[in-house]
C-alpha cells in the first residue's frame, strides 16, 4: 500500500474527530490499465472535500458525488466506471481501464 | 467503517504492525484481524496469504464477497558496513522499495561520498540501533557486511532478538563457525542463530560486489515474499 494511501486513512480519522461527515471510497477491483492499483483511498468530507484519488482523475467528481450521497444514506455502495458504462456514469476512464469503488460513511 | 475500527488500522500502522481490515463489500460489515490475531482467524490461509504478497484485493469466503484492505508496515534494510557490496546495493534497494540504512563506525568508509543521498550513520551498531537509527522489529532486514565481530556482532545479536524477517552475515563457513561459537557463548539457542543467512546471498556465483548485492537482496525478497512471516520467523 502507498503511503499516501495509509495517510489518507489518517486524515479521515482526524476529520471525523473534528466532528466532519466522512465517507471513505476505496478502489476495490480493477480490469486494463486502470490508473490507481487497488487498496487506494479517496477521504470525503460532507462539504466535498477530499483527499485521496481512486483514478487519478477521471472519476473522482463522479466518485465524491456518490460519496456525499453515502453520507446522507449511510448505506455503503459499490460503484463501477469504465469504458462499457461511460454513457450510464458519464465519467469514464478515458484509459480504457475498469474500476469498482466500495464506498462507505465513517460513523 | 467504524471510527475505532478507522483509528485501531492507523493505531497498527502508526506501530508498524501489520493487519489486515476485511470488509463485507454486499453490507459494509467489518472487522479488523490484527498480525497477532491471523493464525487464529476462520480466513487464515487466506488472509496469510495476503499479507505475505502485501496487496490488497477481493476474496470469496462462504458465499460472502470480501475485501481485504492489506497494511504491512514499510520495509526496512539496514546493513552494517560502508563497504562496496553496500555501494552497489544502494540503487538496487532503492528500486525495491526497501528503505535502506546504513551502519558503520569507521568514519573513513560511512561518508556521503561514497553513499550520496543514503541514510548514512557513522557510530557502533550497539549504539546507533534505538537511537539514531530506529529499533529493528519483524519488518526489518539486517545484513553485517563488515567481517569484523566487533562492528558485525552487536547487529546480528540485535537483529535476532527483534526477529527480523531476514538476518544475513557475510564470510566464509569457518567464519561462521567461530560466529556461531560466539553467538553460542552469548546465550543465542541454535534456532536463533539458524536463522542467519551464512554463507550470506542466493547461491548465483556471485564474484562481484554487484552480484553480491544482488545475491544478498534476492535472499531478502525471497524471505519477505515466499512464505507467510510467522514461517519465516
Amino acid at each position: 500500500m502507498l503511503s499516501t494511501d495509509t495517510d489518507i486513512l489518517s486524515a479521515a480519522q482526524s476529520w471525523r474527530r473534528d466532528g466532519r461527515a466522512v465517507a471513505l471510497a476505496t478502489v476495490i477491483e480493477t480490469w486494463g490499465s486502470a490508473p490507481r492499483p487497488v487498496g487506494s483511498h479517496l477521504a470525503v468530507d460532507g462539504d466535498g472535500n477530499f483527499l485521496g484519488s481512486v483514478s487519478g482523475g477521471c472519476v473522482e467528481g463522479a466518485v465524491i458525488t456518490e460519496a456525499l450521497e453515502v453520507i446522507e444514506a449511510g448505506t455503503p455502495r459499490v460503484l463501477e466506471f469504465g469504458v462499457a458504462d461511460e454513457t450510464a456514469w458519464r465519467a469514464g476512464l478515458s484509459c480504457g481501464g475498469r474500476i469498482r469503488v466500495f464506498v462507505e460513511r465513517v460513523d | 467503517m467504524r471510527s475505532d475500527i478507522l483509528a485501531a488500522l492507523n493505531d497498527e500502522r502508526a506501530a508498524r504492525r501489520a493487519a489486515i481490515l476485511v470488509t463485507d463489500i454486499a453490507d459494509g460489515a467489518q472487522r479488523l484481524v490484527r498480525e497477532s490475531d491471523l493464525a487464529v482467524d476462520p480466513l487464515a490461509d487466506v488472509l496469510a496469504k495476503h499479507l505475505a504478497s502485501g496487496k490488497s484485493g477481493l476474496v470469496e469466503a462462504d458465499g460472502r464477497t470480501l475485501f481485504l484492505t492489506v497494511q504491512v508496515p514499510p520495509v526496512r534494510l539496514v546493513v552494517v558496513g560502508a563497504v562496496h557490496i553496500s555501494q552497489a546495493m544502494a540503487p538496487m534497494a532503492a528500486g525495491l522499495d526497501l528503505a535502506l540504512t546504513v551502519i558503520d563506525p569507521r568514519t573513513a568508509f560511512a561518508t556521503p561520498e561514497r553513499f550520496p543521498g543514503i541514510a548514512l550513520v557513522a557510530e557502533w551498531p550497539d549504539a546507533a540501533l534505538g537511537t539514531t537509527v530506529p529499533v529493528l522489529d519483524r519488518y526489518c532486514a539486517l545484513a553485517a557486511l563488515t567481517h569484523d565481530p566487533k562492528i558485525d556482532d552487536p547487529a546480528l545479536k540485535a537483529a535476532l532478538a527483534a526477529e527480523c524477517f531476514y538476518v544475513g552475515a557475510l564470510g566464509s563457513r569457518k567464519t561462521h563457525a567461530a560466529r556461531v561459537a560466539r553467538l553460542t557463548e552469548a546465550g543465542f539457542t541454535p534456532a536463533q542463530i539458524g536463522r542467519i543467512h551464512a554463507p550470506i546471498g542466493l547461491p548465483i556465483g556471485a564474484v562481484s560486489p554487484a552480484e553480491i548485492a544482488l545475491a544478498v537482496l534476492a535472499e531478502v525478497v525471497a524471505c519477505l515474499r515466499r512464505a507467510p512471516r510467522s514461517e519465516v520467523a
